[in-house]
Order: C-alpha cells, then structure tokens, then sequence
C-alpha cells in the first residue's frame, strides 16, 4: 500500500508531507519505546507511535524511516513538525488507538517488520 | 593513515533537550562525504545512542568523529561516574536510566548491546570516579 492508502484506512489528517503521499510502504513498526525502535528496526518503515517529544522524529531520522503515525489525535508541537519537514517525513495524525491503528493497517496488508530474535534456551528449560 | 576529518562534540549531562544534535550533525557530514545505506546508518544509529547515554548517565562528556578512507571512528568519552560492573551493563534489559529518560521513550538497557551489534568494532573501558570510554569503528566498504 501507499501512504495514501494508511491515511484512508485510518482516516488521519496529514500534517507533514503532503507531496510524498504516493510513497510505498511494505512494512510497519508500532512502539512508545525508542530504545527498542532503535535496536529492533532496520529498514527504512512506518512508526506509529503515542509518544510526540523530538526524540520520536530524532529516532526515525537516524533510522531514514518513511512516514510517523502518531495514533489518540496526537499533534506534536509545531517544532518537531519543523524538524520532520526539514527531514522530509511524513507525519500523519489519526483518532484510533495504537491497537486499532496497527489491527486496520494489518488487516489491510502492511506487516510487522522483521525481527530477528531468538529464544534464550535456558530460559526454555 | 590520516583522518580525511575529525570533528568533536561536546554533551551536557541531563539536557534532553539537544540530545541527539551531534548524532544528526554526524550523518549529515557522512553523507555529504558520500556515506551511505547501511554504513551510514549503523554510525546514526550507534552515535545517537551513545549520545543518548552521555546525555543520561555521564556528568558531562563529548563525542568525536574521525573519518578515514577505510574507516569511521566514533569515541565517546565522559568525566564520570564511571560503570561499576561493565558486564552487566552490556546486558540487554538492564538500565539505570531515571524516569526523565524513560518518559522520552528510552531506558530501555538496550544502548549498549544495541552500539556492540551496529559497530563493527567496540570497546568499552570504565574506572568508577573517572569516567568511560567507548570506542566504535565501522569498515567502509
């Protein structure tokens, strides 16, 4: 899907971004934790979040990531927005909650993005 | 071989606020010096958490850059209070972030393991009441 098509299913206003709608996404991340984010995510996706300090737009320039999601009808302060324009960000704000956001966006075809991560044997014993 | 630039920023304990400004400063030169994909990314993603940390843990410190034609160093290094048990801090899951740093998003005691993996080269050297040393290379290809 497009980024177009996030902001149909999930009926969000675009904030930032209004040029590069038509951008392909493949895959999506959803997390308030920018410490799993940074360690977790390695292609360049979508980050639907509930957290709106500058970190949230730092986090994703230092990971090029495509387009913020910020779910609840969160609108981050004018600054942040600045600098996810200076970044060439999309940021798109909708009124679903961060569950129903990822279950309408999933249900439509976008995937998690793959996480390597292994079971700790010993734990399994 | 000689460093083709270096550069050297300096982090203020607790200010939460710039965190994360050297880190950007750092990719944007990387870039215009023809960085790219995953390189380029691995250095952002290791320098903002080591910046990160500097920000959150350290009484202060700085950050340098030094690129060479085969290579990125980045080296961070703080006035204190040092790391008392430097393998537990390497562990995934264990911080001693405050509550400031966990209400930004992070905290989460993945910092280091998350530098080790996206560097291709680290160490890190600690002495309780002086200060840490963390020092990452990443291979040009």
């Amino acid at each position: 899907m497009t980024i177009q098509d996030m902001v149909r299913i999930l009926q969000a206003r675009v904030l930032i971004g209004h040029e590069k709608l038509d951008t392909p996404v493949y895959t999506a991340c959803c997390s308030d934790l920018m410490s799993d984010v940074l360690a977790f995510v390695d292609e360049k996706t979508v980050l639907i979040t509930g957290l709106t300090n500058p970190h949230v737009v730092r986090t994703s320039e230092m990971l090029d990531l495509k387009c913020l999601v910020f779910v609840r009808g969160k609108v981050p302060s004018d600054d942040i927005l600045e600098s996810a324009e200076e970044q060439g960000l999309v940021v798109i704000t909708t009124k679903a909650t961060a569950f129903s956001a990822c279950g309408m966006l999933y249900a439509e075809g976008l995937r998690g993005v793959p996480v390597p991560l292994e079971w700790n044997t010993e734990d399994d014993a | 071989m000689n460093a083709l630039m270096t550069n050297t920023y300096p982090v203020t304990a607790a200010d939460y606020t710039s965190a994360g400004r050297a880190s950007a400063d750092i990719k944007r030169k990387l870039k215009q010096l023809g960085v790219s994909g995953d390189v380029l990314r691995r250095v952002a993603v290791a320098s903002y958490e080591v910046e990160l940390n500097l920000v959150i843990h350290s009484l202060g410190g700085e950050l340098s850059l030094s690129v060479y034609p085969d290579r990125v160093q980045l080296v961070s290094s703080d006035v204190g209070p040092g790391i008392p048990d430097l393998s537990l801090a390497m562990r995934e899951g264990w911080s001693t972030a405050n509550d400031e740093a966990r209400s930004l998003g992070f905290g989460a005691g993945m910092g280091l393991p998350n530098m080790k993996r996206n560097a291709d080269d680290f160490d890190i050297q600690s002495e309780v009441g002086k200060g840490t040393v963390i020092t990452m290379g990443f291979r040009l290809a």
